[in-house]
């Protein structure tokens, strides 16, 4: 009972924050924007890049539109509606909801980011499905250690600067995995140790999880 | 006394790791020829930080269990003093890289993960002046530290193994270790690891002492 109890919670607080998006629409069209300008401008300034740049700069998008979509889903939370919440549920069911609830967004941003791409900077993927996998993946790894600094960054008054030093740093091994692994999309090279690479990822996604629900509680002791 | 005889310990071991490291024969490893000896100062190094850095792992631990503020000052002063470690062995090991690969910021991943390594830890010490409550600045880096060793690990350990590295002891490139038949580079490297080590918990225990002061004048 008590577990049902949760999932039930968990989704209802997913809900919420769709609802909250879909009647707002500030995020998402304030992110749509930002990739879209961002896209354009490297178009101006290199018109269509090779494989190489193209993926780097595809993941530095990622990067910073992970950065902003994240970010302003703790942003939009007043002081007393957080008191609120935590009056309701357990801060655990709360972070769940937040995780769920950011993967959801960083899905959709990722899809618009690769379309925008393409559109804007050429096609250089031989590999389509190889390629939109690495996407969906990266845009689920970077929300969630996105979603934790933003909670940190949350708590020490709304920083959006002190998330970019701390997170940066954090997020530098899971964005240099998938660079590396999403090469294989450009062109079919062997590369050896690519399994590893996805079990690697998928253990610090795992890693990153686990440490979010175990941690965030302690954040939430005002 | 009897609780000092570390802290001579300590002296006693680097002055004979420094005497010998420059003085010993050692054996020509490849084209490293005597910059080899940057071992018995780069390696330790990073052994002193991992253990400032588990020391400030295991005082954020206790921090969040009960609360105490004294916790605090001791993970932070070993995050601190761990930062400092880890930025001399990259100073060393750039040192070394200068004569050895032909260039002090080559794209070596071992390089760059390390750098990023001490750059996670940098802003563990901005996150930490950027909250003015104590309180709250205990608790979020206390969260914050834990999440960032829990990386670092994965950073600093698993990934320069799985990639070709130009550093010695990785994939491609032999270590020192089968090189060193005779045991000579090993009697002065096994000293150095305690050495340094016992080296960085002495400056740690320092600034632990300075910072409880600082707090004791607050209140």
């Amino acid at each position: 009972m008590r577990k049902k109890s949760t999932i039930h919670q968990v989704i209802t607080l997913v809900k919420k924050d769709l609802t909250l998006e879909l009647r707002q629409q500030y995020a998402f069209y304030g992110v749509l924007l930002y990739i879209v300008s961002t896209v354009f401008v490297i178009n101006l300034m290199l018109g269509k890049p090779d494989d190489k740049l193209w993926n780097a700069l595809f993941w530095v998008i990622q990067l910073f539109v992970a950065v902003n979509a994240v970010a302003k889903s703790f942003m939009q939370e007043s002081k007393g509606r957080l008191l609120y919440f935590y009056s309701l549920v357990h801060p655990r069911v709360f972070i769940m909801a937040k995780l769920i609830y950011n993967i959801i967004l960083m899905i959709l941003m990722s899809l618009i980011a690769m379309i925008c791409s393409i559109a804007f900077l050429g096609n250089p993927i031989a590999n389509m499905g190889y390629f939109i996998g690495m996407v969906l993946m990266g845009g689920v790894s970077l929300s969630l250690l996105f979603t934790m600094l933003a909670a940190i960054a949350a708590q020490a008054n709304h920083n959006a600067a002190l998330m970019a030093v701390m997170g940066f740093p954090l997020i530098l091994p899971i964005l240099m995995l998938l660079a590396n692994i999403s090469v294989s999309a450009f062109l079919t090279v062997y590369q050896p140790g690519l399994p590893k690479m996805f079990f690697l990822l998928g253990g610090m996604d795992i890693l990153v999880i686990a440490l979010t629900l175990i941690l965030f509680p302690f954040l939430w002791k005002d | 006394m009897a609780k000092h005889w570390w802290k001579a310990l300590a002296i006693l071991l680097l002055l004979y790791v420094i005497i010998a490291g420059f003085t010993i024969n050692i054996p020509i490893i490849g084209t490293n020829g005597q910059s080899s000896r940057g071992l018995f100062f780069h390696v330790p190094m990073w052994i002193s930080m991992y253990t400032m850095f588990t020391i400030s792992l295991v005082y954020s631990l206790l921090f969040l269990n009960k609360y105490d503020l004294k916790k605090d000052i001791v993970a932070s002063s070993a995050a601190g003093v761990g930062a400092f470690f880890g930025i001399l062995g990259f100073a060393t090991g750039t040192l070394w890289a200068t004569y050895t690969w032909g260039g002090t910021l080559t794209d070596d991943p071992k390089q760059m993960c390390t750098a990023i390594a001490i750059l996670i830890y940098l802003a563990y010490l901005v996150l930490r002046m950027s909250i003015q409550d104590m309180d709250k600045r205990a608790r979020i880096s206390a969260v914050f530290n834990i999440f960032a060793y829990a990386l670092l690990i994965p950073l600093t350990y698993i990934i320069p193994r799985m990639v070709d590295s130009l550093h010695p002891g990785s994939a491609t490139t032999p270590g020192f270790a089968s090189k060193d038949t005779d045991g000579t580079m090993k009697m002065v490297l096994y000293p150095a690891f305690i050495g340094w080590t016992l080296l960085g918990v002495w400056i740690f225990t320092l600034v632990v002492r300075y910072k409880k002061l600082q707090l004791k004048k607050l209140f």
